[in-house]
């Protein structure tokens, strides 16, 4: 388990490495001037030139990506281009919101999405066709859309729920819980539906193995059939889908962001992505893929966890 | 399990023809497939359908209310509502055939190069895929348009290097499936080319999850575009689903209901596309729910009718009756709403302390009389006639709390596969824990001392190992022990055995049958021995029914049966199973399972 997790987390290590290199690299070799960008249309050759020399962007390909990536490594992503401001102070102030949304936002999926999906494969009937209906119907509505709808519904029209804004969870826990729901709403309907579909699959898979006819046979009670032993068995391709859906909610959680007018890093990725701000889109995209990493090891922890046999392999 | 069965388990769609047969026999996919070509006619034809420019703003217009002279309105810059939800349709699926296109030209030939040579490409692209996979596809995405610039096409054109893994993993896994079939084999000896193999026989397989998982990117394509769109760091220039949403963004407090269109538009193309999707899906795997219930007055579908030779002919003395099935029968559900019968009118009667052989071929009902008296037929199936009286209490009829009380307390179970009757999960203790800390409420200290006993009396060397042990980490002779200490953990009355020793090496054979013999001995248990093999019923067995076609056809005490076979049937069982050779030879009797 333990060369199984090194293993893991030094491939992890390499993905973080390659992103950021390859980003470097194309972002780098765009062409256009980043300092005529910056200055404007209107300044003259030698402020362009000045900037460019302070950007360290006079330097040749390598020692810029050397410095980079140098600083990088101890956490210093440098400073945006347009603001000055450092990058690792932005997203430090930022990244919280984001994380906020899209933490709550799996758990609530992780959890409605097993009821819901547990409940379709042993009841079938009903609940099983809706659940297969709204499969269909949260993949297809966007939830940045789902967030409009929500937002004119709650908000505009009942006023029951704040419309945007976002309250840090050291200020006011319920005024912060309050400020998530309809974001988290938004975000969940669509991955509830897909990863409902995947439990409901999976369990009825194990449902048929026949392990469970055996442990039917020995009158262990329902309960303990279904949720511990069912369960634990459809958990390993739950969480697989779990650790996908967290890789789509980061980026659903940069849309629903503008809708709730939230203060996350999707402004910041907007921002920097019209402009053309390379060290804060650098250090976003390595932020972003160390989470995703962080993540999956979890989902890999969890695994060897819960499945035994996963340990060994 | 029998050829019935598995025809009623069958669905309609299962059955081979072309994919676009596929597509045009199942009304839901067919549905969804002209839904979304009339989306796509709509944006094709857009100059036809609206005489307005979707470009064209009118300030008298501005947020023009619908059902004027613009039929849908106009918007914040007095836009035709309807023009640009035609117009806007064309840039957001050309970007979806774009990204698709992209993820299909680089997933499908590596996806085949990988799954079919293997070796270090296949590592290499594999490790490429997962990489792919993990990284937050909005984000790159956004750092490709600020390299670039926001030109949407080009931009859809990465997202569909980033949709290309899905592509690659499910060719190269259907590759994987197939290349190690004979007819593959077959091919390449006979000269034809790998490139002819591959187009020939592998794409064919892979076709139809690639149209499934295809239409599920476009959707997915779809979305994003809009979502990029609406983030404002699409092409401005170009009128798109996505614009309009963030158009009506802005005057949400002022036109609300200006969210409505551009957000159905995009919900029933990615919903149709969704729909077509998992309904061929279901077409190709047969996943379809199966009506569970027979329906009232369909048709039965029953055995071909046999001679059977009289049970009172052969009536045995009796020393208590532990199990007395009567005209029993069982059914499964056809997704038509008949009824295949697979067990029809078995009689079956087991005294206190009896060893009674089932005996039969494949498919005869054995098995499914075994499951119907635990009460654990599988999904379709059910009791449709006649009685199981357990110790004078009729079963079928009971309620499930009484059926829960008798298994696994009085009646016990041995399955035949030992590795997949075990919770790869939990530890084998705990499996042998559990029921008894149930049924004979025992302290789990208590549970665990019986468990370890039980464990040495079926002859595992060393219990407490084999406790802490996971199913994977046994031999299948020692998972088979553990099967037979849960099933006798709490002294059962009645243990039925499913062909206890099929699944084992011959040597493991002979062990398990000493074991049950002097298990049933020592607990005087009532046996119902399900098997195929008359070596097996010699050895063991105080009587035999003889089963074919889900009828008992023949029923004595060993020596009747052995000396003197009456049905055909039972003559032809034991000429091929003994051919010829003493009665005391089975345990290494060679296998026939037919």
């Amino acid at each position: 388990m333990i060369s199984f997790l090194l293993r893991r987390l030094a491939s992890g290590v390499v993905l973080v490495f390659a992103v950021a290199t390859i980003t470097f690299l194309l972002m780098s070799l765009s062409g256009g001037s980043p300092a005529r960008n910056i200055l404007g249309e209107g300044a003259t050759e030698q402020q362009v030139a000045a900037k460019a020399a302070e950007l360290g962007l006079d330097l040749p390909l390598w020692e810029r990506y050397w410095n980079w990536l140098s600083g990088a490594v101890t956490g210093d992503f440098g400073s945006s281009w347009f603001t000055n401001e450092p990058v690792m102070t932005s997203l430090a102030n930022k990244f919280p919101v984001t994380l906020s949304i899209v933490t709550v936002a799996i758990l609530v999926t992780a959890i409605l999405a097993t009821v819901l999906g547990i409940t379709a494969a042993v009841k079938r009937g009903w609940i099983d066709r809706f659940v297969q209906v709204f499969a269909v119907i949260g993949f297809a509505l966007p939830n940045f859309w789902v967030a409009l709808v929500l937002v004119t519904i709650f908000a505009v029209n009942l006023r029951l729920l704040p419309a945007t804004g976002f309250t840090p969870i050291a200020t006011d826990p319920s005024k912060w819980a309050l400020g998530l729901v309809l974001p988290v709403a938004a975000l969940v309907i669509g991955t509830i539906a897909s990863t409902a579909q995947q439990v409901r699959g999976a369990t009825i898979d194990i449902l048929e193995r026949d392990f469970v006819r055996t442990l039917r046979a020995r009158g262990i009670a329902k309960s303990s059939l279904l949720f511990r032993h069912v369960l634990r068995n459809a958990a390993t391709p739950a969480l697989t889908v779990l650790s996908l859906q967290f890789v789509g909610l980061l980026g659903g959680a940069i849309i629903i962001e503008k809708v709730f007018a939230l203060p996350g890093i999707g402004s910041l990725a907007v921002a920097a992505t019209t402009q053309g701000d390379l060290p804060q889109i650098l250090g976003l995209v390595v932020v972003m893929v160390v989470l995703v990493v962080i993540v999956n090891l979890l989902i890999d922890l969890a695994t060897g966890w819960l499945n035994p046999k996963a340990r060994v392999s | 399990m029998s050829e019935s069965v598995i025809q009623a388990q069958a669905t309609p769609g299962t059955a081979r023809g072309g994919l676009l047969r596929r597509v045009l026999g199942d009304k839901m996919a067919l549905g969804a497939l002209i839904v979304f070509g009339l989306i796509v006619l709509a944006s094709i034809f857009a100059p036809l359908l609206t005489p307005w420019d979707p470009a064209r703003a009118e300030l008298s217009e501005v947020l023009a209310p619908p059902f004027g002279e613009h039929i849908l309105g106009a918007d914040s810059s007095g836009r035709d509502v309807l023009a640009r939800l035609l117009y806007g349709g064309r840039s957001t699926l050309l970007g979806a055939v774009i990204a698709l296109a992209v993820a299909l030209a680089i997933g499908i030939p590596t996806g085949l190069i990988a799954g079919y040579y293997q070796k270090w490409f296949d590592s290499i692209a594999s490790w490429a895929a997962n990489l792919i996979m993990s990284m937050p596809g909005l984000i790159v995405v956004l750092a490709v348009i600020s390299i670039i610039g926001p030109r949407m096409y080009a931009v859809m054109a990465v997202f569909g290097v980033l949709l290309s893994p899905g592509v690659f993993r499910l060719t190269r896994s259907g590759v994987l499936s197939v290349r190690k079939e004979l007819y593959i084999d077959a091919a390449k000896v006979s000269g034809v080319s790998d490139l002819s193999v591959i187009t020939r026989h592998v794409l064919g397989v892979v076709k139809a999850p690639l149209v499934i998982q295809g239409s599920m990117m476009a959707g997915i394509a779809v979305v994003l575009q809009a979502g990029l769109e609406f983030l404002g760091v699409g092409d401005s220039s170009t009128t798109s689903w996505g614009q309009m949403l963030n158009d009506a963004f802005l005057n949400i407090y002022v036109a609300p209901t200006m969210l409505i269109w551009p957000g159905l538009m995009i919900g029933i193309t990615v919903g149709s596309l969704a729909l077509f999707g998992t309904a061929l899906r279901d077409a190709v795997q047969g996943t379809q729910s199966v009506p569970k219930r027979r329906r009232a007055g369909g048709v039965e579908h029953v055995p071909a009718s046999i001679e059977v030779v009289e049970p009172a002919l052969r009536d045995v003395d009796r020393r208590g009756t532990l199990l007395d099935v009567r005209g029993l029968r069982v059914g499964y559900a056809r997704p038509d709403g008949d009824t295949t019968v697979v067990v029809d009118g078995v009689d079956l009667h087991i005294d206190r302390g009896e060893v009674h052989g089932v005996v039969g071929e494949s498919g005869s009902g054995k098995s499914q009389t075994a499951f119907s008296i635990l009460g654990l037929l599988p999904a379709g199936g059910q009791v449709i006639g006649g009685e199981i009286r357990f110790d004078g209490v009729e079963l079928t009829s009971s309620a499930a709390t009484v059926r829960d009380a008798i298994r696994g307390q009085r009646i016990g179970y041995i399955p035949q596969e030992p590795m997949s009757n075990l919770d790869p999960t939990f530890t084998l203790g705990f499996q042998l824990v559990e029921p008894m800390r149930r049924h004979l409420r025992l302290s789990k200290a208590a549970a665990k001392t019986r468990a370890l006993d039980l464990l040495d009396r079926v002859g595992i060397t060393d219990p407490k190992r084999t406790f802490d042990a996971y199913p994977h980490e046994v031999s299948g002779g020692m998972a088979q022990r553990v099967l037979i200490a849960g099933a006798v953990s709490c002294d059962p009355e009645l243990l039925i055995a499913d062909e206890p020793t099929t699944a084992l090496d011959v040597t493991v054979q002979a062990e398990v049958l000493d074991l049950l013999r002097s298990l049933q001995s020592e607990r005087s248990m009532g046996v119902m021995l399900v098997t195929h093999n008359f070596g097996v019923v010699a050895d063991l067995c105080d009587r035999v029914s003889v089963m074919q076609h889900g009828r008992v056809v023949e029923h004595g005490t060993v020596t009747q049966i052995f000396d003197a076979p009456l049905h055909p049937y039972t003559q032809m069982l034991l000429e091929s199973t003994l051919e010829g050779g003493p009665a005391r030879t089975p345990l290494t009797a060679k296998e026939s399972r037919s």
